[in-house]
């Protein structure tokens, strides 16, 4: 049986690890490299790292930490931020990372999505999708949370997957480092528009929240607070869900 | 020393990295004249099946790959090297395969419940004793990403079975060939322990 995953997410920042309050007021969160070899000890299911002020000059540092982390990262892990071309997904998989999160060139050029897939593989691609609630109504916004963008968002869900995205990222910036659980709704209504696997972020602050997002339709739950400011880990956690009776990896 | 074949599927770091942590000895191969020279041979990959069977025709390993399992040499395909394994494939195209297990490689239609790719860990319910496995429990997880599956009729060829929305193959063997649909080199203890009975496996069962 397909077990349900626990996904730490590590934002990164100049090279440090970084974890903030409603996609602002970040705080470091220690070394990325280190914090790594801490979740495969624990064995993780699977890691995440974001680059939240991805820039040119950030690219050869994010390279030099992905290559670390894959001498020491025994379990798949993705890598997202500011990736807007074909070389740059070339260049985090050549560097070791096993797939991509592609978030705001999703919005301005899906074709990108479509290219990357064809030539890295489904399985390579994960669209990531940043949401607020306004008004009652969800918005997608890009550039880490900067730019509201006039996209419908189950229609953007839908053009993810038909232009090849192997997995949804979906990420509530309104409950994004709040602790009081994820945004369920928005989980229900993306995991319904569509048949990829869906990995939900934003709002986790115990483990009740992890099973409340699978409840809600997650295949995955991504969280990072819930592990950097807590005596929390990835064996405890996976205990916790499968008490709660979802099936979680048998070391 | 392990061979790696470099065919231009994909990422090999990670098999390497992974190998390399065990302490074992590993090189990429770029040049099929050097099949000859490795014990063992390990065909990663990911990707779809037509172009990877025809990058490996075109850059001349199929030859070698097959002379080095007819000598009962050891060969390990991991995912995508697993399913080249197979007489066809229909991934964007219909294509011969290595035609090392019968078999053929096809998607997964599943109902909506179950979404490919199937991703995340699963469990691996072995069929039989294999050296491969020696001291890996029965039915621990390891990690797959993939879309299609490998079918084949020959019972004898089914090492492991895993379920995602019903039985499939997550293991084929045949003699001193071995293919798995998971990654080891992302699978932690359990992938690592494969890889490190691969390094010592002499090809018998």
């Amino acid at each position: 049986m397909l077990k349900r995953r626990i996904i730490p997410t590590l934002l990164l920042r100049n090279g440090r690890m970084v974890k903030g309050k409603q996609f602002r007021e970040f705080r470091d969160t220690g070394n990325p490299v280190t914090a790594t070899r801490v979740y495969n000890a624990q064995a993780a299911d699977e890691l995440v790292f974001l680059d939240i002020e991805a820039s040119q000059e950030n690219r050869g540092t994010l390279l030099g930490i992905i290559e670390q982390v894959s001498k020491e990262a025994f379990m798949p892990f993705s890598v997202g931020g500011g990736i807007s071309s074909l070389q740059a997904v070339r260049d985090l998989t050549l560097a070791g990372a096993d797939k991509v999160v592609i978030t705001t060139a999703a919005v301005e050029n899906p074709g990108l999505i479509e290219e990357a897939a064809e030539a890295f593989g489904r399985q390579c691609i994960i669209a990531g999708i940043d949401v607020k609630k306004e008004d009652g109504k969800y918005v997608v916004y890009t550039h880490s949370g900067h730019n509201r963008v006039d996209v419908d968002l189950i229609s953007h869900v839908q053009n993810m997957e038909k232009m090849g995205a192997g997995e949804i990222f979906i990420n509530s910036i309104d409950h994004d480092g709040m602790m009081q659980g994820y945004d369920l709704e928005l989980i229900t209504l993306v995991s319904e528009a569509t048949t990829r696997p869906v990995i939900a972020m934003g709002g986790a602050g115990n483990f009740q929240h992890l099973v409340e997002a699978y409840a809600a339709g997650a295949h995955a739950a991504a969280c990072a607070s819930v592990f950097h400011f807590g005596d929390n880990n990835p064996p405890r956690a996976r205990a916790f869900v499968k008490n709660a009776g979802y099936p979680v990896k048998t070391v | 020393m392990i061979g790696i074949i470099d065919y231009g599927m994909g990422n090999l770091r990670s098999v390497y990295n992974a190998l390399d942590y065990i302490g074992q000895d590993a090189e990429l191969i770029t040049d099929a004249a050097r099949l000859p020279d490795y014990e063992r041979l390990i065909l990663p990959g990911v990707g779809a099946f037509t172009n990877a069977m025809n990058n490996l025709r075109s850059r001349g390993f199929e030859a070698g790959i097959k002379s080095h399992v007819e000598s009962g040499k050891p060969f390990l395909g991991i995912c995508l090297g697993m399913q080249l394994l197979a007489s066809r494939g229909v991934e964007s195209g219909d294509t011969t395969g290595l035609d090392i297990i019968p078999g053929d490689v096809v998607p997964m239609e599943l109902g909506p419940q179950f979404p490919t790719p199937h991703v995340g860990w699963n469990n691996v319910d072995l069929s039989y004793k294999h050296p491969l496995f020696a001291g890996v429990k029965n039915n621990i997880d390891f990690y797959f990403v993939h879309s299609y599956h490998f079918v084949t009729l020959d019972p004898k060829a089914v090492l492991g079975i895993t379920d995602y929305g019903g039985p499939f193959n997550s293991i084929v063997a045949s003699g001193s060939v071995v293919g798995v649909q998971f990654h080891p080199e992302k699978s932690q203890q359990g992938g690592l322990a494969i890889l490190e009975n691969f390094a010592t496996w002499d090809g018998k069962c």
